[in-house]
């Protein structure tokens, strides 16, 4: 797998598959990054699990947050790594040592460890590194757009619309 | 669409602009309204938090006028674009975003006028000061930088001269220095030169001239290049530093590589305000629809008429970077290829009363202070724009009595050479 280009179709793909996310490093802190990505992906429908040892048992956005991904209510789909590079790698062996392996690897912006990515892989898992899933979200909705960034997408098909103002989708998401 | 990177005439049709999903229009609607209805109050918090991408507010985004900032960032090849009310009001932006009173922009003295005076005297009132280097010279730029140098401005393609800047070689300095390169790109525009390929981090844009291309509306654009370290050092705070206007959000951290665009939005365009109308956004996205084929016609028409000028005894020079013996030719070839644009200046025998002769002349070509028209037009600068100069500052500004400017437009090439003619001979 090629980590420094990931073709539209492929991040599509993860989007598309997963339901729920577990949020390693999700902050209580309503200006933070993580925040901003929670509220979003719980806007698009996924169901997202905060890993935090520091919220432990407190709620973010009213979901219960969790001290470890040992403590999760089941296997998610895919773990979100919203904690430095090295850490990510420490994240990815204790995935990787447990019984309930994710579909999907997913490394925030900045963050990359290519020997994690390559044990993942090996296992099974897909990997992305250092890409957003709301931005990846918003690119491939064509809300993006709206803030005038380049989404480097063309389509001259009809944009996939949610309820309510203002709110795309993915056409064929499951999450929708 | 595959993800096979669509080729430029395709992005200048399609860019940002997927049809309407409510009604099926495939032109982008002109959606000519102030404002936009919340889903609740939890969404509404949601866009006054940046938290969601939407719309609350022409001032601060429309959806007419986001195709085309998602267009313009195609075509350049930039991560995001901030469009304005006009070129200058662009300029406003992109500098209060990387200005505190004190900070200065190191600025080639080959610029558009209007752009020299901006600098020159508006900014100063905001303690923005400005330190002149000449693109013919680089080590001037060098030279010229500071600790407080916050920017390097610069037209790659510069108004009125035709002088080519080197933009790789301005690009390195501004690299060791840490100090982000910002390219007026107006009178190339990406069909021409695509800048950010070249080292610059920041393109600016007039949308009045070449990208609308017709002569009916203003417009101004600011793209993003995506490639400065914003967080180097605590030189550029709107970005870097948590901000008061969000709540303690950091810009450069929430929004990562396209952080400048979003700042100059958030931060400049809601408070200053300059937001271009959605009509004119309309507009200027139907003009750059053809860009391409425009901007090649405008240059092979302009190098047939420098061409035939420069062979005319009634001309005394002419200044085209396009023709081989011009002394920017190998930057042009190097930079644009494909041509050297529409404008380009002659000195016309007989000096200053022979340049009002002949704007007063001519019959197709219309006499006028502006540039990038379908239109042919001309202007004597000594006795217009430049009128209040001395005979010195006109000639050290490229106005000299003698020099006529033309913007080349997009009549039959015969018809622009017969009207130089007749005007040049009556």
């Amino acid at each position: 797998m090629n980590h420094d280009s990931y073709s539209d179709t492929y991040i599509k793909s993860i989007l598309d598959e997963v339901r729920t996310i577990a949020m390693v490093g999700a902050s209580a802190n309503n200006v933070r990054p993580s925040y901003f990505v929670l509220k979003y992906l719980l806007s698009k429908g996924y169901e997202v699990w905060p890993v935090n040892p520091g919220q432990a048992g407190k709620e973010i956005l009213g979901q219960k947050v969790y001290a470890s991904l040992d403590d999760l209510p089941g296997t998610a789909d895919m773990i979100d790594i919203f904690r430095n590079s090295d850490a990510a790698g420490q994240i990815v062996d204790q995935v990787l040592a447990g019984d309930r392996l994710p579909k999907v690897i997913w490394m925030q912006l900045t963050v990359r460890h290519e020997d994690a990515a390559r044990q993942a892989e090996d296992a099974g898992i897909k990997v992305v590194m250092d890409r957003c899933p709301k931005i990846e979200y918003g690119r491939l909705s064509g809300e993006i757009g709206w803030a005038g960034v380049n989404s480097r997408t063309l389509s001259s098909k009809r944009p996939s619309l949610k309820s309510g103002f203002q709110h795309r989708g993915l056409s064929g998401n499951k999450a929708d | 669409m595959s993800d096979k990177i669509p080729g430029f005439s395709t992005l200048a049709i399609h860019a940002g602009a997927a049809p309407d999903p409510s009604t099926g229009a495939r032109t982008t609607p002109i959606y000519q309204t102030t404002s936009f209805v919340f889903d609740d109050v939890d969404h509404a918090a949601s866009l006054f938090g940046l938290q969601a991408f939407g719309n609350i507010y022409t001032r601060i985004t429309n959806p007419t006028t986001a195709v085309l900032e998602e267009r313009v960032a195609a075509l350049e090849g930039g991560t995001a674009a901030l469009a304005a009310a006009s070129g200058h009001s662009a300029q406003l932006l992109c500098f209060h975003t990387m200005m505190q009173p004190g900070d200065n922009i190191v600025a080639a003295n080959k610029l558009y006028g209007g752009s020299i005076n901006q600098l020159n005297h508006s900014f100063k009132n905001f303690g923005w000061n400005v330190k002149w280097a000449d693109p013919e010279d680089i080590s001037t730029f060098e030279a010229a930088i500071d600790d407080r140098t916050r920017a390097i401005f610069i037209e790659s393609l510069a108004n009125p001269g035709g002088i080519v800047v080197d933009i790789e070689a301005i690009s390195a300095v501004a690299k060791a220095r840490g100090i982000p390169l910002v390219v007026d790109n107006t009178m190339a525009t990406p069909y021409l030169c695509r800048p950010i390929e070249h080292g610059a981090d920041i393109v600016l844009h007039s949308l009045t001239k070449f990208m609308g291309g017709h002569g009916n509306s203003m417009g101004g654009i600011i793209v993003d290049g995506g490639s400065f370290d914003w967080s180097a050092n605590g030189n550029y705070p709107m970005l870097s530093q948590p901000r008061p206007e969000y709540q303690g959000i950091v810009l450069h951290e929430t929004f990562g590589n396209f952080a400048f665009a979003i700042a100059c939005r958030v931060l400049g365009l809601r408070d200053l305000g300059p937001a271009i109308s959605p009509f004119n956004s309309f507009m200027i996205l139907t003009g750059i629809e053809t860009l391409p084929l425009r901007m090649q016609r405008h240059s092979d028409n302009a190098k047939k008429v420098a061409l035939h000028l420069s062979g005319h005894d009634k001309v005394k020079w002419v200044s085209y970077a396009a023709l081989p013996e011009d002394k920017h030719h190998a930057l042009q070839q190097k930079y644009m290829p494909k041509g050297a644009g529409a404008v380009f200046t002659f000195g016309v025998e007989g000096g200053y009363e022979a340049g009002v002769n002949l704007v007063s002349k001519v019959e197709l070509f219309s006499h006028l202070a502006n540039i990038g028209d379908t239109r042919s037009l001309i202007i004597h600068p000594a006795s217009t724009t430049h009128r209040q100069l001395s005979d010195e500052q006109k000639t050290a500004a490229g106005a000299g009595p003698d020099v006529v400017r033309l913007s080349v437009g997009l009549e039959e090439v015969d018809d622009i050479i017969a009207d130089l003619d007749q005007a040049l001979s009556s």
